[in-house]
């Protein structure tokens, strides 16, 4: 990936909509090379979607857990056909193979508790593969991609200073 | 006999004759106005990176609150001279040639008054940093301004510097990346600077302050050219780099016998630095260096913007070096730099320095500094364009 890319790649992970003519100015170039690039990037697979980071209040209608899930490894596909087919599950809107005590992280989005236990009860733990489940109910967001919730004060610097 | 009827005549005659900043009304009118965009903070709008002020509560918490050596803590100087020999390619002792001041403001006042006898001169470029002047004046000097050129990218000229310098001129203090001007030093630069000091056997006081804060690739400090180390004295602190200018944290590094007269001062004036802000500063040299790189990179995009604006605008300036300043010439608008200033506050409610601040020479621009967030930046362009086109 060339540097150019890189750095705009780094500069929409930390603000998606950031204008085409922003990104050109910040790195000194034009907004036609910066759309094509960000053209490439999506070609590419690099850049797969865009998304919001929201506030608690803005998914109140929404619970979110995360499973833990222990699964058993296949020969030769080792835990790829068993994350890919848990990740097909609307619900679940991140799969990640971890290490550790457990094997593959997901989480998991339903409209109330109630939902979000049935759909791991009678859809995931029974599973061919899944060995064990443990679900972590999210109950308080404090920072997300990258973004702190409660932001700290601004600290008031002097108008003017030499 | 003494006249005690006048208060005035209290004051020591030098500190009396000393000029009161033309701009100090200026500055007060913008500081007693709210909601104003300001582009004229000389300190990062960044809040001084987590981990700092993580290890600054740590260091509370172990009770490090107690007078250090008149250096500076051991352990802090350590920090220093590797930091200088890892980013600037400089060697020094931590034992002796690296005191810990209070500020580079308090740096530059102690090397004044250890190195000046009454009526020595010392050259400096205008525009430059507030304080030039006055601390030479205090030291009981004669300040020297040279003045530096828009069409030189505002970089001391020899020629300039060969005009004023005289057998009473002590030293040269430079200050590259430099506040006002965003000018910064080439190799050849340094070069031509390091001859015409050893030419003419100066001490070289290099305010290095903005030295992280370049754009270009680095080289070495002017301090590391053959023959510059025995006649050079650099200073250098946390608060531009880190964001920590709240801490009145940094450093002078320079030979044993200079570095040891200004502990003479600084043990009886100040006795040492903060501990506290010796513990932060421990912290920043040692595990700083990723947070100070990408308030490096965000500075650098935000002068690109700042850059294409202003001279779209009509408001010409070249491309800042380092440092988070850009100094744009403002003479098409038909105003004063003071005027000009005056009256972007009053019709639009932004602030920018006007150049006259930084010596007589900046008339005719103004100082923006893009140490203020990029939407800020956005809005304070926009209303300047308005300000422009008489709106």
């Amino acid at each position: 990936m060339t540097n150019q890319k890189k750095d705009i790649l780094t500069l929409l992970r930390k603000n998606a909509r950031m204008s085409v003519q922003e990104i050109a100015d910040r790195l000194r170039t034009q907004p036609a090379t910066v759309e094509e690039q960000i053209k490439e990037l999506e070609r590419d697979g690099l850049i797969l979607g865009y998304t919001a980071v929201v506030s608690s209040e803005a998914e109140q209608d929404q619970v979110r857990a995360i499973i833990e899930v222990q699964v058993q490894p296949e020969r030769e596909a080792g835990f790829d056909n068993i994350a890919r087919t848990l990740a097909k599950f609307p619900e679940v809107t991140a799969v990640h193979l971890v290490s550790g005590r457990y094997d593959l992280r997901l989480e998991v989005v339903g409209k109330s508790l109630q939902d979000v236990a049935t759909f791991v009860a009678s859809r995931l733990a029974c599973q061919n593969g899944v060995k064990s489940t443990a679900t972590l109910f999210l109950l308080k967001k404090y920072k997300e991609a990258g973004i702190e919730f409660d932001k700290e004060e601004k600290y008031a610097r002097l108008n003017i200073t030499p | 006999m003494r006249d005690s009827t006048s208060p005035h005549n209290w004051v020591a005659g030098h500190i009396a004759a000393l000029p009161k900043s033309g701009i100090r009304d200026f500055f007060e009118l913008v500081n007693s106005m709210s909601d104003v965009i300001s582009l004229g903070i000389g300190e990062p709008d960044f809040a001084t990176p987590w981990h700092i002020r993580e290890a600054t509560i740590y260091a509370l918490h172990r009770g490090f609150t107690h007078y250090t050596s008149n250096l500076g803590d051991l352990r802090l100087r350590k920090a220093i001279v590797n930091y200088a020999q890892d980013n600037f390619g400089l060697s020094y002792s931590p034992q002796n040639e690296c005191i810990v001041t209070v500020g580079v403001s308090e740096g530059l006042d102690i090397l004044m008054r250890a190195i000046l006898n009454p009526g020595d001169e010392v050259l400096y470029h205008e525009p430059c940093y507030v304080s030039y002047s006055p601390t030479i004046r205090m030291a009981h000097a004669v300040p020297v301004p040279v003045q530096t050129r828009e069409e030189h990218d505002f970089v001391l000229e020899i020629a300039d510097l060969e005009a004023k310098v005289t057998p009473k001129t002590k030293a040269l203090l430079l200050n590259y990346p430099n506040n006002p001007t965003g000018a910064g030093l080439t190799d050849a630069d340094r070069q031509a600077l390091a001859d015409f000091v050893q030419r003419h056997d100066l001490l070289l006081i290099s305010d290095e302050i903005y030295e992280e804060l370049s754009y270009v690739p680095r080289s070495a400090s002017i301090a590391a050219l053959p023959g510059m180390r025995e006649r050079t004295v650099v200073l250098n602190g946390m608060s531009k780099a880190f964001a920590m200018t709240g801490y009145r944290l940094a450093y002078a590094l320079g030979p044993a016998a200079i570095i040891d007269a200004m502990m003479k001062i600084h043990q009886y004036s100040m006795l040492c630095a903060p501990a506290l802000s010796q513990a932060a500063a421990v912290e920043a040299l040692q595990h700083g260096s990723a947070a100070r790189e990408s308030m490096r990179v965000e500075y650098e995009q935000r002068r690109n913007v700042i850059v294409k604006r202003l001279n779209d605008m009509g408001l010409r300036c070249f491309l800042p070096r380092g440092a988070f300043y850009v100094f744009p010439c403002i003479q098409s608008s038909g105003l004063s730099s003071y005027e000009f200033a005056l009256q972007l506050l009053q019709k639009k409610k932004v602030a920018v320095v006007p150049g006259t601040a930084f010596g007589p020479c900046g008339e005719g621009f103004v100082r923006c500094a893009y140490a203020t967030a990029m939407d800020d930046i956005e809005i304070a362009m926009s209303r300047m364009q308005e300000f422009l086109a008489g709106k």
